[in-house]
């Protein structure tokens, strides 16, 4: 299980790396953590002819935290988050749980946030978080940078709306209220393997305690993460209930389009999913100090 | 491709191709098969070695390219002058291998942690080390080692 041979290109800085993708175009692949792309490659259902690592380029690695967004830059690690000072906040919950599950620890160590966003497997964890979160993408084109919302920056399995000789350079969360918290639940055989199910949610109250804005989304649940619209309009403005949380639930099972396999078959997660949710919302709401 | 890599503090520079993954550099380049390949797609972690220091990374799923001008610890780099380090002192003691082929990988996970961790608590020691597969000895000596060999460290600042 060796990988086809291809050519490797050491990028110095973000200019350099984005020369080299805009000269290569579709030949080239970006070389970030590598924890997903390097295993595809060694079962060959990967074969770039050029990976451009962008691994040396510490302006890439940046965290930056301000009033309006956290922004994780390409190779930002999983374990960089995991181990981030304010990752112990309440409103950032989701981020802090999502963080903890991805692959293992050592996994975690090289794989980055971006890089899970940009290879969107359909079991990731990183989509379905950024789609509760409502994270947009920077990315950098011949016109410039640009930000894409995550919704649409999702296209399909293991693909984004990154086009040849483009490069995601960053995503972005915006910084939840003071009344915000979220959760993630997944269930999986083993560490390491991928979801079974999963679901990420984040929640915002008012001060009156109805829903000021829900995000809910599921991985493992169709050929990419996918946000449960129906659930959030369950929830938004409401006050949550045991009802309305079944109801979330309920929306979550009928919109996860599974595939059946060894984890389960199509039935068991799409019931799975809703149950997620479920236990998802009410961990938020437990972090809110609301009963349910 | 030249690359050049520093393993246990001695300088490897190699002609290699691109494709080369640090554990078979590690192997047939500098000769030093002690990082073993287990199911070589970054699950069982027996390729475990430490890069700069103190970041556990899966060698089956990095290139030698990216560990250039890096330097790397592996499992042969742990015992100094004949001594072993305290974490193998500790499998020993503990029973912590029988067929012995997770262990380097068990070693320099546990090597990364104690670094970042110095006295983890037994769940943290058994959340660090989900990404390394045993299965022939069993988990608890292996736990029982790492917790030994944190005692030992904490009481022999000049061997951390």
């Amino acid at each position: 299980m060796i990988p086809a041979a291809f050519d490797y290109i050491r990028a110095g800085s973000a200019d350099d790396a984005f020369a080299q993708l805009q000269r290569l175009g579709g030949d080239a692949r970006v070389l970030a953590g590598g924890q997903s792309l390097i295993p595809a490659m060694r079962f060959r259902l990967a074969r770039p002819s050029v990976l451009v690592d962008i691994n040396a380029i510490p302006e890439l690695r940046t965290i930056r935290l301000d009033d309006q967004a956290l922004a994780l830059g390409a190779i930002a690690r999983d374990s960089d988050v995991e181990r981030a000072s304010w990752i112990t906040e309440r409103k950032w919950r989701l981020l802090h749980d999502v963080s903890r599950v991805v692959a293992d620890p050592v996994v975690r160590q090289l794989g980055t946030v971006v890089g899970s966003l940009c290879h969107n497997d359909p079991s990731g964890d990183w989509p379905a978080a950024a789609l509760a979160a409502r994270a947009v993408i920077v990315v950098r084109g011949k016109a410039g940078l640009r930000t894409v919302p995550i919704d649409q920056f999702l296209v399909d399995s293991f693909t984004t709306s990154v086009e040849e000789g483009e490069m995601a350079v960053a995503v972005r969360f915006p910084v939840p209220d003071d009344r915000t918290a979220g959760a993630y639940q997944k269930v999986e055989r083993k560490v390491g393997d991928f979801a079974t199910a999963a679901a990420a949610v984040q929640l915002s109250l008012n001060a009156d305690g109805t829903v000021r804005e829900a995000g809910i989304a599921l991985s493992a649940a169709g050929p990419c993460a996918v946000r449960v619209a129906e659930a959030e309009a369950v929830l938004q403005g409401q006050k949550p209930t045991a009802e309305l949380i079944r109801a979330a639930a309920d929306a979550a099972s009928k919109k996860s389009e599974p595939q059946g396999d060894l984890r389960g078959n199509i039935d068991y997660k799409k019931n799975l999913a809703g149950v997620l949710v479920s236990r998802g919302l009410r961990q938020a709401l437990a972090h809110l100090g609301v009963q349910s | 491709m030249k690359v050049s890599v520093k393993v246990n503090g001695v300088a490897h520079e190699r002609d290699v191709e691109p494709r080369t993954l640090l554990a078979y550099f590690l192997r047939e380049h500098c000769g030093l098969t002690g990082t073993h390949v287990g199911c070589d797609t970054s699950s069982c972690g027996c390729c475990v070695v430490v890069m700069d220091g103190d970041t556990a990374v899966k060698s089956c799923s990095m290139f030698a390219a990216q560990a250039d001008g890096h330097e790397i610890t592996t499992v042969e780099g742990l015992a100094q002058g004949g001594a072993l380090h305290p974490l193998q002192q500790a499998f020993w003691d503990q029973h912590g291998l029988q067929c012995g082929y997770c262990t380097p990988g068990m070693l320099m996970t546990s090597y990364a942690l104690l670094k970042h961790k110095p006295t983890p608590t037994e769940a943290e020691i058994r959340e660090e080390l989900a990404g390394n597969l045993c299965r022939c000895t069993g988990y608890n000596n292996i736990v029982k080692a790492v917790r030994q060999a944190a005692e030992t460290l904490q009481g022999s600042p000049a061997q951390k």
